[in-house]
């Protein structure tokens, strides 16, 4: 073995111990070059120049005015919209995540053992994952549709007509119509990542649970449930932060009406810069919503970190 | 007994829910709009190309299918490239500035792509890059790198040192073990990577709606929204359009299941 390489093996020596070590190092980060920049200038760039914009009242075309706090203020303390969509976001990324998370571990515990039933399950429960959400949003527009859509028409028919609401146009429901076909679309998603994580149990623990005679639900308490903590903590963090990136679905079946009733902090950013031409208050609510995802992974984190 | 009456319960009951919307398209695609709408569920009466053929003439529908099979093959192509180089280089380098790079694209995955699209917009219109294709390649590859990134240093961290030292005995330096070590080894990751970047790319609206306003650059996501508006909610019309955006990704899925679903999920497992 060749002492220079040794020296450049991580972890190998604490410091690079030559000149041929250090000329690679140089190499490598020559490497990382293309990604750096693409990504600095028209990623990092962009969102940092948030905190610019934010300072201004600004159309998006003419020249920015300065105008201080005033944005911040504005959004903290006198913005209904922006108080309504704040809770909308919150709502719905609850709804997602407690659902998401609950039917996928479900799903996964039923198709765990390997057969071809459950094979061509899982195949059929991921299928949604790979359709783009616009077509995703068409089509769930065309069930939720309310005098002729599938869904109040079945309902109608089996005489339950009180349920047979205008989904995607009232106030009331339509946020929780657009939760419901946003967990549809990834549950099979997130099945497939438990039943990785659940594979990974020993099956020497659920033998000794049944010598025990502990039955289904105790094993699932006892064994389950405790050894898929860190696969529930990815899911819900993934399914977390795929709530508040579900911009395509929510623009795309009803832009956040009715009365921004389903809007939620993507779409409301994308609305008041390009609807409403108020870029320098897109750019303080992007902020705000940049801070608070932060929060809330940093909280998550900790939550399912300490305890477990 | 309860557990198993449950359990196949349930599982008919998504079953159903995911087939049902399925066929409805499917079979819609073929049907008049009226018969759509009064049979949804029933196949088509007179299995009819008519709505296939209204679309086509329009021309419109090409036109969107090749811009986005321009955008997807050379943004996918483009980070591939890319982001396996910095990754190698990331995973590898022994100074402390491959672990200060990683948490800077890791900043890249919490952070919605909604949260920069003002100032990619201002960046776009100053550098004439609005209503091009490369323009949307340039955004697709900078906010997929992180992601990409992500999975990749993942995987070229696991390549046992032994495997480099002995090329190093030759003599070779990081590009050359980046070429003929660590790419073969990581082709199955690559192709898992490729398959995610295809999906998102494919399906994407937020950076099209950003970016394209003209007609014969819409990609087949934001075109469909059009249709929706043009063919006022004639939804068999919409469904033939959404079976065309659709097809390539359906194709790809079943004839590469293993590495969709490992690429869909790497992100998720990883993080």
């Amino acid at each position: 073995m060749s002492r220079t390489e040794t020296g450049a093996r991580k972890g190998a020596s604490p410091r690079p111990k030559n000149k041929l070590a250090r000329a690679n190092d140089r190499v490598l980060i020559l490497m990382t070059l293309p990604a750096v920049i693409l990504y600095s200038l028209f990623y990092l760039y962009p969102t940092i120049n948030n905190l610019r914009y934010s300072l201004t009242k600004w159309d998006g075309f003419g020249e920015p005015e300065f105008v201080g706090l005033n944005n911040f203020s504005r959004m903290l303390t006198d913005d209904t919209i922006f108080n309504k969509v704040l809770s909308n976001n919150i709502e719905f990324t609850f709804l997602v995540v407690i659902f998401q998370t609950a039917f996928s571990l479900l799903f996964a515990i039923f198709l765990l053992k390997n057969s071809r039933s459950a094979t061509f399950l899982r195949t059929l429960y991921f299928f949604p994952t790979i359709i783009s959400s616009v077509s995703v949003a068409m089509v769930w527009q065309f069930l939720y549709e309310p005098n002729l859509g599938p869904i109040n028409v079945f309902l109608k028919s089996i005489g339950w007509d009180f349920l047979a609401l205008n989904w995607l146009g009232s106030e009331t429901v339509t946020l929780r119509a657009i939760a419901f076909t946003q967990v549809w679309f990834h549950v099979g998603q997130m099945m497939v990542v438990y039943i990785a994580g659940l594979q990974q149990i020993p099956a020497e623990l659920y033998e000794a649970a049944e010598v025990d005679g502990a039955t289904r639900w105790q094993q699932f308490k006892a064994v389950t449930w405790p050894m898929a903590l860190p696969t529930t903590a990815v899911v819900m963090a993934y399914t977390t932060i795929q709530s508040f990136r579900a911009f395509d679905l929510v623009y795309s079946m009803t832009q956040g009406g009715p009365n921004n009733s389903s809007s939620i902090l993507v779409t409301l950013i994308y609305l008041t810069a390009f609807n409403e031409f108020r870029f320098g208050y897109a750019a303080t609510q992007s902020i705000f919503l940049v801070v608070f995802i932060l929060a809330i992974t940093a909280l998550q984190r900790r939550i399912l970190r300490t305890r477990y | 007994m309860f557990y198993k009456i449950s359990r196949i319960f349930a599982l008919t009951f998504l079953a159903v829910l995911i087939i049902i919307p399925v066929l409805v398209v499917v079979f819609g695609s073929f049907k008049t709009d009226l018969e759509l709408m009064t049979k949804p569920l029933a196949l088509p009466e007179n299995w009819t190309l008519n709505n296939y053929r209204t679309l086509l003439d329009g021309g419109e529908i090409v036109t969107n299918f090749r811009n986005s099979s321009i955008v997807t093959l050379f943004s996918v192509l483009i980070t591939l490239f890319i982001s396996s180089l910095a990754s190698f280089g990331i995973a590898r380098v022994i100074n402390v500035t491959g672990r200060v790079l990683f948490v800077l694209f890791s900043l890249g995955l919490a952070i919605p792509a909604a949260t920069s699209i003002i100032g990619i917009y201002e960046l776009f219109v100053r550098f004439n890059l609005t209503n091009t294709l490369h323009g949307l390649v340039v955004i697709n590859v900078a906010s997929t790198l992180p992601i990409s990134i992500f999975i990749l240093t993942a995987f070229f961290r696991q390549i046992p040192n032994e495997l480099y030292e002995s090329a190093s005995i030759d003599g070779a330096r990081p590009f050359r073990l980046y070429r003929s070590i660590a790419l073969p080894l990581s082709k199955p990751s690559m192709a898992a990577v490729a398959i995610f970047l295809f999906v998102i790319t494919w399906n994407d609206l937020l950076y099209p709606l950003l970016l394209i306003t003209q007609a014969d650059l819409k990609t087949l996501p934001l075109a469909l929204l059009d249709y929706r508006g043009e063919y006022a909610i004639n939804f068999s019309m919409i469904f033939t359009a959404v079976m065309v955006a659709s097809v390539p990704m359906v194709v790809m899925y079943l004839s590469m299941q293993k590495t969709f679903v490992s690429g869909l999920t790497a992100g998720a497992v990883k993080g």
